[in-house]
Order: structure tokens, then sequence, then C-alpha cells
């Protein structure tokens, strides 16, 4: 699938798709990854070295400094699939050096596939298994 | 998007890493928003200041970034920070908090930030020009230099005015652009505005209306910047307005198109239902005025009222530091103290952590205020004018 290049990058990793936005601030504990937010469809799970694919962000601005956070704590996705970024996530991928693209049909990508993203070519891969 | 061959070269690292990074998000904004080219910016004011608002992410990432020397071409200037940065154990304000406050504010001095802290800079020494491209942080202070001084700027997160600050460029596209600054709705005001409040009630109650449309105001006789700063506050809080003209009073207002807008009227009924609204508590703990920051003329105002008084409950007033230091000069901060008052610097009640110094209802004059905190600092709020205010403590 092709797509927008947000921040530039490749990263080969194991979807985690969350069919809602998310909030990284109040959404995301810092230090471990995983994701906090009460209710949320992800809540529980650890982003850590995933490829996270979510429609876009939410909530506060400071949401970019917790991307740039879990980065720096080694708990961060390796890379970052939306159907639409907005500048919180982009300001964080970018700031963070997380390979992230976006305008991809996020429907088509299902928990557990084997994504291949090269951001550099704007571009998706999912792995037969 | 156009660069020239030094930006590219910044773009692939050559400048270092700290610059390709925040230059990578310069560019990467302006694409997502169609910017043609990079343009400079006259000055700079960052958000995301205030401990309680960044917390220990944001910390971590400003202290990164002034390791790695990073450094800011241009005048910059800094929202207020969570606590008075001088007297802040003697307002109360937790020690534990002034700790990772400091920490913030020696990050942004290592990288070159002028470590004063106001939503009003153009009151303390950072005012642009007519038609200056600058890349401003602050709500109020984006609609105030956009509106009143006629400034260009679009409202920047703590991080874009961050990586504008320090490459000394913003994309530009939006409110940089004279096509953008044109006005897409009407609002006619029939209605004597009196007090900063009333101004205040305005705009709590257009920017509702309008969200983040521009506003063109007629009806408004006559207005001060402090009214018409109390006025673009407040729809830049309970709306996203960054910009808005007012007939006769603003500068661009004889110079955009104005045909065919749709009307919003306003008068008497919309005004007190307002203030009904934002009344959501009985008694004030705290008045605390300077939202956004007082000039020195709103100080005075308060002085008079407060001298040879002696106050029941405490009143503060926020201001700049800049603005305090000749309050102190004229005498006015005696006054006010005597009377158990505080002109607080650097700070304001949205920003500090006043829910946890005691306080539950909180008196404002300020739609801004009066909108942010009870969600912010899970206050109670009595929306009044200052007279009202100040006379309920006596």
């Amino acid at each position: 699938m092709k797509g927008r290049m947000i921040s530039p990058g490749k990263a080969e990793g194991e979807a985690i798709v969350s069919p809602e936005p998310i909030g990284f601030y109040g959404g995301i504990d810092i230090k471990t990854g995983i994701v906090i937010e009460k209710g949320h469809p992800l809540e529980g799970k650890s982003v850590k070295d995933k490829i996270l694919v979510f429609p876009c962000g939410k909530g506060s601005t400071v949401g970019s400094y917790v991307i740039y956070g879990i980065k720096k704590n080694g708990v961060a996705p390796a890379g970052i699939i939306n159907k639409e970024t907005e500048t919180i996530v982009a300001t964080g991928a970018i700031l963070a050096g997380i390979p992230c693209i976006d305008q991809i049909d996020i429907d088509k990508i299902k928990n557990g596939d084997a994504i291949v993203l090269d951001a550099d070519n704007s571009e998706v891969k999912i792995k037969k298994s | 998007m156009h660069l020239t061959k030094e930006e590219e070269k910044t773009l692939n690292g050559e400048n270092g890493e700290v610059m390709e990074r925040l230059f990578r998000l310069l560019v990467r904004l302006g694409e997502i928003y169609g910017a043609d080219k990079m343009i400079p910016v006259g000055s700079v004011q960052v958000a995301g200041v205030s401990y309680k608002s960044i917390g220990d992410p944001g910390t971590e990432f400003l202290e990164d970034m002034a390791s790695k020397d990073a450094k800011v071409k241009v005048l910059t200037y800094l929202n207020p920070a969570g606590m008075d940065l001088e007297n802040w154990k003697e307002y109360g304000f937790p020690a534990d908090f002034a700790k990772n406050q400091l920490k913030i504010m020696n990050a942004f001095k290592k990288m070159g930030i002028v470590v004063t802290s106001t939503c009003t800079p153009y009151l303390a020494g950072n005012l642009p020009r007519f038609r200056e491209h600058i890349a401003w942080s602050e709500s109020s202070a984006v609609s105030f230099s956009n509106s009143v001084i006629g400034a260009r700027t679009n409202r920047e997160g703590g991080p874009s005015a961050l990586a504008a600050a320090i490459c000394g460029v913003t994309p530009n596209y939006g409110l940089h652009l004279w096509e953008k600054r044109q006005p897409t709705v009407k609002v006619d005001v029939d209605f004597d505005l009196n007090y900063n409040s009333d101004f205040g009630a305005l705009g709590y109650f257009v920017g509702k209306q309008v969200k983040n449309k521009i506003p063109y105001f007629t009806g408004i006789k006559s207005a001060n910047t402090d009214q018409l700063k109390a006025l673009g506050a407040a729809m830049a809080a309970s709306g996203a307005v960054a910009l808005y003209h007012v007939e006769g009073l603003t500068p661009e207002a004889d110079l955009v198109e104005k045909k065919g807008l749709e009307t919003i009227s306003v008068g008497k009924k919309e005004i007190k239902e307002t203030y009904g609204k934002l009344n959501t508590g009985k008694e004030p703990d705290i008045v605390i005025l300077g939202c956004p920051h007082a000039s020195l003329r709103e100080i005075s105002a308060l002085a008079d009222r407060l001298d040879g008084k002696r106050l029941k409950k405490p009143v503060w007033i926020c201001t700049s530091r800049m603005v305090k230091e000749v309050a102190e000069r004229m005498g006015y901060n005696e006054i006010i103290t005597k009377a158990g008052g505080a002109i607080v610097a650097d700070t304001c009640m949205v920003v500090s952590p006043i829910e946890k110094m005691g306080y539950k209802t909180t008196g404002v004059n300020s739609g801004k205020a009066a909108n942010y905190l009870p969600g912010f600092c899970k206050q109670e709020v009595c929306f009044a004018n200052i007279d009202d205010l100040v006379e309920g403590q006596l």
C-alpha cells in the first residue's frame, strides 16, 4: 500500500491495531509503553517494538513529548501507520525519529500481521504468513 | 514545498542532528498544511512552560535539546510558568513542583530563550510590528498580535514554536497569507461594553458560536488594549479564534473584504446569559485577576480600589515580571500587599496548581479564566466585574 511519508526511516514488526484514536498524554505510560487509557481497545497492551496502527491522534499537544519520551525510554513502537496523521503525532514521530506513514487504509491491517514499513518510499507491506 | 540550497543542507543533516530534526518538523508541518516555502520570523513565543502542563516528558525533551547545544536565532519569550519564579515559597507553591519548574526554566535559558514568562509578551518587550511574520503559541497572545497589532502568526504548538526559534523560520501558510486573514463571519454588537469582564463575556459568547472562524465586529464604539486583550483571550479559549477584526479599531478592519458575511447579533440578553453561565460558584476563596497578564493600567485600577482597605480573602493579580517591577516603583505593590493581596508574576491561575493549594472557588473577571478553571484546576468560578469582585472581599 502506498501512503505519505510523515517521518523517514524503515521498520519491521508485528502490527498492533487500534480502531480508535490514541491520546499519548495520559494514554500511554512513558516508562513502560503500555496503554493505560481506561476503556481503550489497547488498554494493558505494550506498543514496544510494534508497528502501531491507529486512525489518528487525539488529546493534549503534550502527546508529542510523550512519543519522544517512550522512544528515549526504549519502549517506543518501531513504526507508526495512520489513516491521517495530525500535528501532535507528526511532531512526536519526527522529533523521536520513529518512521511514520499516513493515508493508509488501516482496515486492511489486522492485529499480529507482519508489517514492513518503508517510510522513505512511502510504502507499507503485509508479509504473507 | 520550495527549499533553498541552505535549507536542503539542513534537512540532510549538514547543520547537525538537532537542526535536522527541528527543521524536518517544520517542513513536514508545512507540507501537511500546503505551505509553498519557509519565511523568516521576527520573534517567537513558546508555550508549554508550566511543569503542570508538560510534566516529565516535556521537561526531559527540553533538557535533551539544551544538552545538545540548541540555540535560538531570534528574540524568543516564554508563556507563563506554573509559579512565581522568585516568590513561590511566599505564595505557597509546593516545593517539589518548584524544583521541576526551575529545571524547565534552566533548559530554556541554556537555549538562549528570554526566561520571562508571560502571555502578554507585547507588554513586556517582545512587540512585533504590523505585517511582521512571527511564530507565537499562547492563544491570547496569538489573537492580540494578529488582531490588534496586525502581525502574522498561526497558533504554534510548543515544539513547532521552539523549532521556529531555533531554525529562524516558519512554513508560509494559514494566517501568514493575506487571503486567509479575511473575515468569515460578522458580529453585530448592540450593548454598551464598560468593564473588561463585559469584553470577556462577549468574547466567550462569540467564541462558542463561531469556533475557528474570523469574526468582523461592528458596534464596538471604543475599546482600549486591555479590553481587546480580554475579548481576544476569551474567544480563543471558548472557541479557536486566532484573528478578529473590529470596525474602526483594529488595523486590518478597513482593508479586508466584508461583503456577504453571515451575521450574528449580540445584545444585552446574550451578555447577561453568559455572565450567568460562567458563574458556577457562590463565594470565592480567592480572587485572581490578570488573565491574560495584567497591564500596569489594570494593576493601578486594583490599587485604587484597595488603597487603605483590608481584604477578607486574598486577591491576586497576575502579570509579567517587567510590569511588576514598575508596579513596585509606583507603590502599587505596597498598597495591594498591605490590603492582603498580591501581585504574582511569571504565572497565572490557569497553569498554576491552585487546586493543590487549598482553593475551591475562584473569582475572576476573565472570560478565558472562567472557561479553563473548572477543567484544569477543578475550581468553581465566580465571574464578575472588578468592582463586584473586590467589593465582595472587603
